[in-house]
């Protein structure tokens, strides 16, 4: 943690619009895709990560700096969105990682090109409708609530965002749920299309919860576990929904010991 | 000049706190409908709707009726259910709807079906407003906020492509898809269709699309001044538009309680701060839920992300706290000075009553007397009340006024006084005044048939004056 | 017994030639509403609700309304603006609701939201029913008709749960999907929420859905015979479910007009089947439109009642889409009707629309006269026909239809009159006499549990409902 890769920006065209995109490390090519509330920069599971990757963190359309396609109403949209930008930045075999709402849109990415997917991880993902309980609607309170749920106590969140009142983060996710707002607004956080289509992916996937998640129900890591045919499921012990916060590096152990 | 009344229709339920001095919160979000007593709601509807006819026979013009949901300080969470039976119960009154919340229907062409026979068993008495909503009921039919605006648009112009271009025709727009708009049914107003009233509060958007269509705008218990800015406001538009807004188009509604006696009437017009009265107006005791009034994308925002978010990203170690810390107190005074929190603009609702509910009592009496002092309340009897109505009329030169009254805490005979009183001393007054002073009505001369002025400067712009122009922010 | 009222409402326009013997072509897909006469409208809505107040007066207990939409035989374009308005204007009578077309409503929020309000209004007085819808209201408002009955039980579920359930709750099913459900109004009825018809004419997935909630369910003027195996049906899912159907599980609805002589009346009743009428009766003037009775996945054709196999409902239902002449759907109606083999071919034979079709209809006239389906009078001619039917099929709601197609203001009221002052009296006595109960007599979700329904088997009724 003393040093760190100074990850590069740039910014593809896609669809009309600008991705903008970090990256750092080198080797087989990793993809992460953020939580409905956007990527907070280069954080510390990002730069473990590259120790081994080559890691590619884009802003999803419409997040943060990334231009807001007009059309979009679906988290499938953005699926098909990051499925062109894997083939334009000529990336095959990719770790594909998504966090919550990431992982929906990347389960979306898996039912539809298992060809350039290697490796899939979904870390406390939505996406399915939960068996048991609910997933928490961010619409619902206040967003600072929402992402204190996020974390397994009160102590970590504040250690995280001792001042969000006055945070800029916390005007960035006002301004990315707008997005969320656009794409996902209902059904909340699930697609029912999405898990009749599960058992054709092939796809050997990393399915990670944290044990305290107080967002997404691990009753729905469970449903992937049992409709996707080469998943196994991993609790990280300690964690809330944002295991990438808490437990960024055994999060990065688990991620790389199943990436390519 | 068109005289009207309203109420928001209260619940007034003093067994679960909801009404009176009890204290209990109505804030939004907080409530379960477990305590709503649908005996007391059968009463309170036919009380309601029985003031109404009354109201017809003391001789207003116009009943006007509003909507919300999941609340109670509104009982009109389905309008048009009201609409109906007054349409039957009444004769001659205008039944203005201010209005049906567009954006929140998911088949908008109901309305057209709806409004369309409502005015037919009405003759022709129906005047329908639109409205955009507020979170609550954005929430309450679970519609998308960030489509709200875009939606309100497109139902409109689908209920008036409803009423007006012959059936069958194919609608494919954005946000609304029909294969066969072809109602066995048409309004009875043809001219080109039934009035249009716009009701709004401050969102400039509202103002200038009512101005562009030429419907009467009419604000909403808003302080005088800045009413007067947004008329302003309506009238520029309209030159860029190229004709010459009168009071025709627009309309002002406020609080105004007559009784008996000076003290009487003193005593009741609190009652207009009492019991569950609308959250959103100045001294209420309700709350307003962040929440709701902060959904994404409900109010017009920027798309580009505000610069202080832009250098905080650009920070490539993310969670900078030093730097975060730093930026952010430079924002914070200006962070703090919004009521509402986080809320990135507050435009859908005036400067929200501030959150905590200790002291409600002082800050109660004080509001209702400096409301009363700045003409947003007024109260007293026929004799007293004139000339402060008079000074309102001089000052906002409305062609349709509506009187709010019966809300908050009133009673049923607190309401009935008042409406006597109107009846056989004020209205005859009022629509003397507007006479004297030129206060052309809507349905005196019809405010969508304004004629042509040359158009000004502005209006030159062409590209700005497309009608969609203002959905693509 | 309840005994109730009912028109359709007609849109009487000589002028447009929708009425009388223009005949012009009331087909669905034919019709532009540039020829809606909206002053017309206005007088032709007060004149139905003024009835609507009469029929209270009269005795009726009940006054039901129906919808239908983008058609001239039906003026219910948005029923619950009238159910809103006699919820004011009457005090006494149940106002009846058969129904609203839960499918085609995106948001049937709205739905639970006005009802209640009406209820409340009326003070407990809304029967509030469901249907399904035709064609004509799936494309009106451009709903997917192979989710229809899906939709349909859906949105029921979401009605009532909007009703009993404490709000807020989160609602995601199949079809509809609400974070926050908890409208500020409840229903007046809570017991345990406003009394329920399901009205039906040929689908036996409807009948068994309405036995499982122990819904009443209503025949519309279908004929005597199949209505009574169709109600036989019902029974028969009501002891699967483990309680047995009373009369007041079971309503009828048909056609009777009174009047002051026999002749006056015979000719008065022949206006049933003219001007517009619902074109789905038989006799009908109107003509249904294959094209909209044959959507995509709208009904599960394996499933029809015995009210199906007659003739004119399956040729309305349009089982002739194969053929492709769509100008000629009456001759397609009548040849797809040979394919299928309908039974009993009394059914009207269809008449072409170019030439008066005097005789044919005169035929289907006299031949609903014999069969009951239609009955005239005066009041002592009447009784002994009511008689008969309230014998066959022992309803404890029964809803005389009248006022429709042709009659005008006069033929109703004083078809109203005769009711009120010598009908209604002797079939309440009938109704006692007879043992039929009415639903407000015994409330048919109460129906004790008997022994030996075969309920054991939940998971195939669980699968049947499922269809």
């Amino acid at each position: 943690m003393t040093t760190h890769t100074a990850p590069k920006a740039h910014t593809v065209e896609l669809a009309g619009g600008e991705i903008h995109i970090l990256e750092a490390g080198s080797g087989p090519p990793l993809l992460v895709l953020h939580h409905s509330t956007g990527a907070l920069g280069w954080r510390p599971l990002h730069e473990k990560l590259a120790e081994t990757n080559r890691v590619i963190l884009p802003d999803m359309p419409g997040y943060s700096r990334s231009t807001l396609p007009e059309w979009a109403r679906d988290p499938r949209d953005l699926a098909i969105l990051m499925l062109q930008l894997l083939r334009k930045q000529g990336l095959r075999d990719v770790t594909l990682v998504g966090l919550g709402f990431g992982g929906f849109v990347a389960a979306e990415m898996a039912t539809m090109n298992s060809d350039l997917i290697g490796r899939l991880v979904l870390v406390g993902a939505p996406g399915i409708k939960p068996p048991e309980g609910e997933i928490l609607d961010q619409m619902l309170i206040d967003h600072g609530d929402y992402m204190r749920m996020g974390f397994r106590d009160e102590k970590t969140f504040q250690k995280f965002f001792p001042d969000l009142e006055n945070s800029d983060v916390r005007s960035l996710w006002e301004f990315n749920r707008v997005m969320t707002a656009r794409v996902c607004w209902k059904p909340y956080m699930f697609n029912r299309r999405l898990p009749p289509l599960l058992p054709g992916v092939e796809i050997p996937t990393l399915l990670v919860w944290g044990e305290k998640d107080r967002v997404v129900p691990m009753s729905i890591g469970r449903e992937y576990a049992r409709l996707l045919p080469n998943a196994k499921i991993e609790i990280v012990k300690s964690a809330g929904h944002l295991v990438d916060y808490e437990e960024p590096e055994k999060l990065a152990r688990l991620i790389q010991s199943h990436a390519r | 000049m068109l005289v009207g009344y309203f109420t928001e229709r209260p619940y007034q339920d003093p067994e679960s706190g909801f009404f009176g001095a009890t204290g209990r919160s109505i804030q939004d979000l907080t409530l379960s409908n477990a305590d709503y007593d649908s005996k007391l709601g059968a009463d309170l509807y036919n009380r309601y709707l029985d003031e109404k006819v009354y109201c017809e026979e003391v001789g207003f013009d116009a009943i006007m009726f509003n909507e919300h949901h999941s609340t109670p300080f509104c009982m009109g969470g389905v309008m048009n259910v009201e609409a109906a039976i007054v349409a039957k119960t009444t004769s001659k009154v205008k039944i203005v709807l201010n209005g049906n919340i567009l954006p929140i229907w998911d088949d908008p062409l109901w309305l057209a079906e709806t409004l369309a026979t409502i005015d037919m068993i009405s003759r022709g008495r129906l005047v329908t407003g639109w409205v955009r909503g507020g979170g609550r009921e954005s929430v309450a039919h679970n519609a998308q906020p960030p489509f709200n605006w875009e939606r309100f648009q497109e139902a409109h112009d689908l209920v008036v492509a409803a009423w007006t271009r012959p059936g069958p025709f194919r609608w494919e727009g954005e946000h609304y898809d029909y294969r066969y708009v072809n109602p066995w049914m048409r309004p009875y107003q043809q001219d080109p269709y039934p009035l249009m009233m716009v009701p709004g509060i401050i969102s400039r958007n509202t103002v200038a699309w009512a101005a562009r269509h030429k419907y009467p705008y009419v604000m909403l218990s808003t302080r005088l001044e800045p009413t007067k800015a947004s008329f302003d406001y309506y009238r520029e538009v309209a030159r860029e538009e190229g004709y010459e807004a009168g009071p025709e188009h627009i309309g002002y509604l406020w609080k105004v309680h007559v009784d008996e006696t000076e003290e009487l009437a003193y005593e009741t017009g609190r009652k207009f701060l009492e019991g569950p009265g609308n959250i959103f107006l100045e001294g209420s005791r309700g709350v307003v839920s962040p929440v709701l009034q902060n959904l994404p994308g409900l109010t017009d925002r920027n798309n580009l992300l505000p610069t202080g978010q832009l250098g905080f990203l650009a920070s490539s170690r993310g969670l900078d706290q030093e730097a975060a810390a730093k930026s952010s107190r430079a924002r914070a005074a200006q962070t703090r000075a919004k009521a509402v929190r986080g809320a990135p603009k507050a435009t859908a609702a005036p400067a929200a009553p501030a959150g905590p509910r200790a002291g409600i009592q002082a800050a109660t009496a004080a509001s209702y007397d400096e409301q009363l002092a700045n003409y947003t309340i007024t109260t007293g009897t026929p004799k007293t009340v004139l000339p402060k109505i008079r000074h309102v009329l001089e000052t906002l030169r409305p062609g349709s006024v509506f009187f709010w009254d019966g809300d908050g805490a009133m009673t049923h005979d607190d309401t009935m006084r008042s409406l006597r009183l109107f009846g056989s001393e004020v209205l005859p007054a009022v629509k003397e005044m507007a006479d004297e002073l030129g206060l052309v009505g809507p349905f005196e001369r019809n405010p969508m048939t304004a004629p042509s002025i040359a158009p000004t400067k502005r209006a030159a712009k062409a590209p700005a004056r497309a009608k969609r122009a203002p959905a693509k922010r």
